[in-house]
């Protein structure tokens, strides 16, 4: 499949689109997500309906951002890792990953 | 096979099944290469055994396997409540599951920040025991070797299914009669020397590195704490200190005869500003005669240039109390079929050595 195929299998106007890390598929189900969110934590939210046992490799105890979890939203990493209240645009790209910190 | 033919090793990088044939010890299998396993409960009489991961990104997670590490499936993690914004200390969240019993259907999770968990279903639900955690003595513990307290020794009652006692780094022996309802503090006697005046006896800072209860007898424990050995013959009313132990009294691991509670190993490290085996060689110290007096067995150990260190849960007897394996943080496994007297190397080149069990 070339990129443009992909990007238009992929380009929903209005929706954002959130990819887990590769990483975390050997644990747990990371489903890509498409779903219209304001922030990372609805669209983080969007994904745990689909698989909840996602959100404990995400979010802690307290729902924070686990400490060696980083989100990029269109290439930049959030910033309120408390809520994830980082504001998404409607046709924002959200990256979860591994951070290098933790090993 | 008999249950002291096979042990599990707990390391660094995956859990590894070690079995005993003709030839000897030998890793059987392994399951979850790569990832920290930070405890494994080994199968009990329902079959299920639990593996506890610290995974370095994800956090700290449980898997169950009904057919003795064949297969697992993830089971529902220890999951702390909210904390309300006032409480200050250690963030209530999990950080690392550092112990795992089960005694009468009951499996018990003590874990970093300092909280005991229960499950009744063999680990698919868990709940936090509240009469532990919102002690307010619990404001006073602190973290040893890490950076909140944890509970790392859980030891049933043989005779009692509502009594059981944990030892807290660092915050003292807690004890529950009525099956978790109620606690009391049972560390009088320890005492500790990284405390300033006036507080070294202190029960509530204790740092008790490991706790064992005797099979034979279960009013009798033993503990190596950080700043001694101590024994408790009156099911920990008083602990006892036992000053007779050559090389050195700091260590972290302790085992104890199931058939003969005044039999106990321990493996000693210089001191806490340094952590490695007297003058590099590795040695256990055993007494027969409940810490009255020691031997210093070394036959099979390497008694040059060794720096293992041996942790908490690092040292196992079986249930003939003949059979003893040792592993270490430098991936060496030893063992024992003469409680003690003479070791062979098992293994050379394992990930570093959290916890070992027979089972």
């Amino acid at each position: 499949m070339g990129i443009l195929q992909r990007r238009r299998r992929w380009h929903h106007p209005g929706m954002a689109r959130l990819v887990f890390t590769q990483q975390l598929r050997r644990f747990t189900a990371t489903p890509e997500i498409v779903a219209q969110a304001a922030t990372l934590r609805e669209a983080l939210d969007a994904a745990f309906r689909v698989n909840p046992r996602l959100r404990g490799y995400v979010l802690d105890d307290q729902g924070h951002l686990r400490p060696n979890v980083v989100a990029f939203i269109d290439g930049r990493r959030s910033r309120d890792r408390v809520a994830q209240s980082d504001a998404l645009g409607p046709d924002s790209q959200v990256h979860v990953l591994q951070a290098l910190s933790g090993g | 096979m008999q249950e002291q033919d096979r042990a599990w090793v707990a390391t660094r990088k995956g859990l590894f099944e070690m079995r005993k044939r003709a030839a000897g010890w030998s890793v059987a299998r392994r399951s979850f290469l790569g990832e920290p396993v930070s405890m494994l409960l080994p199968p009990g009489p329902s079959g299920r055994m639990i593996a506890a991961l610290n995974l370095g990104h994800f956090g700290a997670k449980l898997h169950a396997s009904d057919d003795a590490g064949k297969t697992w499936h993830e089971l529902a993690a220890p999951t702390y409540p909210e904390q309300p914004a006032d409480v200050t200390g250690p963030a209530w969240k999990l950080s690392q599951i550092w112990s795992l019993e089960e005694r009468g259907g009951t499996v018990w999770a003590g874990t970093i920040p300092g909280g005991l968990f229960r499950s009744g279903d063999g680990g698919e639900s868990w709940r936090l025991v509240d009469a532990l955690w919102y002690r307010s003595e619990r404001a006073e513990w602190f973290g040893g070797g890490f950076d909140a307290p944890g509970i790392h020794s859980i030891c049933p009652h043989p005779g009692d299914d509502g009594e059981l006692l944990v030892g807290i780094s660092c915050g003292g022996v807690w004890v529950t009669r009525d099956d978790g309802a109620s606690w009391s503090l049972q560390a009088d006697g320890m005492h500790a020397a990284y405390m300033p005046p006036g507080q070294t006896d202190n029960p509530n800072v204790q740092d008790p590195h490991a706790i064992v209860r005797s099979a034979a007898d279960p009013s009798v424990l033993w503990s190596q704490h950080h700043n001694g050995i101590f024994r408790s013959s009156d099911n920990a009313a008083s602990w006892h200190e036992m000053k007779t132990a050559p090389l050195s009294s700091f260590g972290f691991a302790v085992a104890t005869d199931p058939r003969d509670a005044d039999t106990a190993w321990f493996v000693p490290g210089v001191a806490d500003e340094r952590r490695v085996p007297v003058d590099a060689a590795l040695a256990v110290n055993r007494t027969r005669d409940g810490g009255k007096s020691f031997e210093t067995l070394r036959s099979g150990l390497p008694q040059a240039d060794c720096y293992d260190l041996v942790y908490r849960h690092g040292l196992a007897v079986d249930a003939s109390g003949k059979c003893l394996l040792m592993a270490s943080t430098t991936g060496n496994c030893w063992a024992s079929d003469d409680a003690g007297e003479s070791w062979q190397e098992v293994a050379g080149h394992l990930p570093p050595v959290y916890a070992l069990r027979f089972g």
